[in-house]
């Protein structure tokens, strides 16, 4: 490794409270929900429907306090997708990063996500999460859709969409805790995520197109 | 440190923000409304006779025949005999068909003891209203008689004795008969159940939830009819108007109509919801089954609790003799498993129910209708399906039989019966018990006997278990062996999946977990070359 480690402070304080508890509400939802599925038997199904059903709702009332953030923060603009370096990230992942390479696109306060973590948030945060949480919520008021003038969807529909995405999920939980052992050490990310400060590799200068609000 | 600490301390806020509701929830427990809301149509129960008939004058006489009883009661009540005669209870036909087709008194069968043969059986009668059938009038004495009471034999005595001159045994069967007619109330469990706990020709045969267990059962076996529990009578469900009971299943539904007393304060007591309403749990889930699962799918998780019931019997085994004698061999519930007489019988006890979607109406044959034996002939058969206005999944007794046809004419046979007619039972000769039973029916016999596999079913009901006791919801939602597996055309969370989801999802999530872990070696791998390399 070259040059000198640095310091930089990349997520506040709402961040992260709302990544770990988005990550426990997921936890919860995935555990839960493929007990109600019926791949397991934890807490009997009854609870399993209870708990889903009340953390499911928790988590879609806190999802719009996310998005308030969003929006009055700027931060949206991390997560505007781009193509540029984007094959210079993957090269870097499936053959760089194994000949000791440093990363093309060291993370900075302006610009926290390289290309190919803005396309997976962006459709995370904008996509799959959102049509989780309706079709969840969907799931839940079918006793309403009639009254809702929703009875043209049919349960098995709301259902294979829901439990589609959930495995998409779960496919994305296994990918993502991995990557966060790729930084300048093992563990650089997750401290990065819990106290707020990341440990860098050698800094570079971060270009203007990548910057938040320029 | 500082931010560390108010790190924590925002942590702590968030999780009793999530979890202090939950917890709030827990600590208080009203009861569920349907509870609540039962309690309240339930207060106002009791005794509420203004009469006692024991200082009526007009019952202070002598009695010698069963007419004579009746007259007496209808020297009071004028209007008693006219009610009666317009109910089922009388007429052994349906109110809701014209014509004497449909009822045990018309063309209607079973797979028990198949018909009454247009109430010529004599042995049926033993269960109808009247002294002797509908020849001699009224007894009122069944409903309403507090004594049980072998009429035929205590009059009989009566007629013996005096004609011997034996004034002591006179006076003393007199004064029986005396107490019998003056102990009067409104029909009690024993009234209903001399009948009805007896269906089939013994006790539990039919119903296997209605048998004499309900005389006195405890509340885990009944939560309404419980001694230990609310200790209702029959009649307190099954309102009565004008002596018309209410509550019974024919084609048409027992309640056509889901109304709490809380809309309709006058609507028969007769259904769950009247006193429960249509969303009794506590638990939100729960109510939202309402509409399409009946209260008693889960409310009886299994019916034939106390005492076994009946489930299959076979007609083509009967006539075995031993010795030029018929037998009873008698099985593990202490109940006859071969009967000369009846054949082979299967009995079970805490039997999980069938669960059909069900509109209130059983559709049944008649003894006129053409089958298709080459089947399991559906004797009865529940009507409704899913989506169809007020039907419900609803448990129901599955009674199977092999049961005599007309091969020629594919229709079921009536086969005259009891021993008091000469029938099969006494002579054990098919041919003739067919030939005088159809006959007694205006019905063609060709004379070609074949067995049919035939089901019968019984809505079940009773025998409504605590609340404790009720199925959870596993019973239903789980991938195998479910209650409701036989049920299809909707999706259900624990039951249904989509297996090539599942699959591609798990090969999916290995793929990942595999890929993840090869890249993790090669970073390891990689980094201690480099290391050596240095």
């Amino acid at each position: 490794m070259t040059g000198q480690p640095k310091r930089i402070y990349l997520y506040s304080r709402y961040e992260r409270f709302w990544h770990w508890l988005q990550m426990a509400l997921i936890a919860v939802l995935l555990a839960t929900g493929l007990e109600v599925h019926g791949m397991f038997v934890l807490s009997g199904f009854q609870d399993a429907v209870n708990i889903h059903n009340f953390t499911g709702l928790a988590w879609l009332i806190a999802f719009f306090f996310f998005t308030f953030w969003m929006f009055t923060t700027g931060e949206w603009k991390q997560y505007i997708p781009t193509t540029r370096k984007m094959l210079t990230v993957i090269r870097y992942y499936s053959y760089g990063i194994f000949r000791g390479e440093t990363h093309p696109v060291p993370k900075s306060k302006k610009a926290k996500h390289n290309p190919l973590q803005r396309l997976t948030y962006l459709s995370l945060a904008a996509v799959m999460l959102p049509i989780q949480m309706i079709s969840g919520f969907l799931y839940w008021s079918y006793n309403s859709w009639a009254a809702w003038g929703l009875d043209f969807l049919t349960l098995s529909q709301v259902a294979f969409v829901h439990t589609a995405m959930a495995y998409a999920i779960l496919v994305f939980i296994i990918i993502h805790v991995y990557m966060t052992t790729t930084g300048a050490t093992v563990f650089a990310h997750l401290k990065a995520m819990i106290t707020g400060w990341e440990d860098l590799e050698e800094p570079e200068a971060v270009e203007d197109w990548e910057k938040a609000g320029s | 440190m500082q931010t560390s600490t108010k790190n924590i301390f925002m942590l702590a806020i968030t999780a009793c923000l999530v979890f202090l509701p939950a917890w709030a929830a827990a600590q208080d427990e009203p009861p569920a409304p349907g509870r609540a809301m039962a309690r309240q149509a339930g207060v106002l129960s009791g005794d509420w006779t203004t009469a006692d008939h024991s200082e009526m004058e007009a019952l202070k006489k002598t009695f010698e025949s069963g007419q004579q009883i009746t007259e007496t009661c209808l020297s009071c009540h004028s209007l008693a005999d006219d009610q009666l005669f317009h109910t089922i209870h009388w007429k052994w036909l349906s109110p809701y068909e014209d014509g004497d087709l449909v009822g045990k008194a018309g063309y209607s069968i079973n797979n028990f003891c198949i018909s009454t043969n247009k109430m010529n059986d004599k042995k049926c009668s033993s269960c109808h209203i009247g002294w002797n059938g509908k020849e001699d009038g009224i007894n009122c004495l069944v409903c309403h008689g507090e004594k049980d009471m072998d009429w035929k034999a205590q009059f009989k005595d009566y007629q013996f004795f005096k004609e011997m001159g034996e004034a002591e045994l006179v006076t003393e069967i007199q004064n029986d008969i005396s107490a019998a007619v003056t102990q009067i109330i409104r029909p009690d469990r024993q009234n209903c159940g001399s009948c009805h706990f007896n269906g089939g020709g013994g006790e539990a045969v039919k119903h296997g939830d209605l048998d004499a267990s309900l005389i006195n059962p405890r509340r885990t076996l009944d939560v309404h009819m419980g001694i230990d529990g609310e200790n209702f009578s029959c009649t307190r469900c099954h309102t009565t108007s004008q002596h018309q009971v209410a509550g019974r299943v024919y084609s048409t539904p027992a309640v056509s109509e889901r109304k709490s007393l809380v809309e309709d304060d006058l609507a028969p007591k007769i259904s769950c919801e009247s006193c429960h309403t249509a969303s009794p749990h506590k638990e939100g889930k729960l109510n939202d089954h309402t509409d399409m699962v009946a209260c008693q799918s889960c409310h009886i998780p299994e019916f034939a609790r106390a005492h076994a019931t009946e489930m299959t019997w076979d007609w083509s085994k009967a006539g075995k003799l031993k010795d030029g004698k018929p037998y009873i061999e008698k099985g593990k519930f202490g109940r006859p498993v071969y009967k000369s007489i009846k054949g082979e019988f299967g009995w079970e006890k805490n039997v999980a129910p069938q669960y059909f979607w069900y509109n209130g109406s059983v559709a049944a044959l008649t003894a006129k209708d053409v089958i298709d034996p080459s089947g399991v002939v559906r004797v009865s058969h529940p009507v409704g399906e899913r989506g169809e206005g007020q039907s419900r999944i609803f448990p129901f007794k599955v009674h199977w039989a092999m049961q005599p046809y007309d091969k020629v004419h594919n229709t079921l046979i009536t086969p005259l019966l009891s021993e008091e007619n000469n029938g099969y039972w006494k002579t054990f000769d098919w041919q003739d018990a067919n030939t005088r039973g159809m006959a007694l029916m205006d019905l063609p016999y060709s004379g070609e006997m074949g067995f049919v596999e035939t089901t019968y079913v019984f809505p079940t009901t009773h025998m409504v278990a605590p609340k404790e006791n009720t199925l959870s919801c596993r019973a239903c939602h789980r991938p195998e062996n479910g209650r409701l597996s036989n049920l299809a055309g909707f999706y259900m969370p624990g039951r249904d999946h989509f297996a090539l989801m599942d699959l591609a999802a798990w090969i999916l999530a290995i793929g990942a977990l595999a890929a993840v872990g090869l890249h993790a070696i090669g970073r390891i791998v990689a980094n201690g070359s480099r290391k050596e390399n240095r």
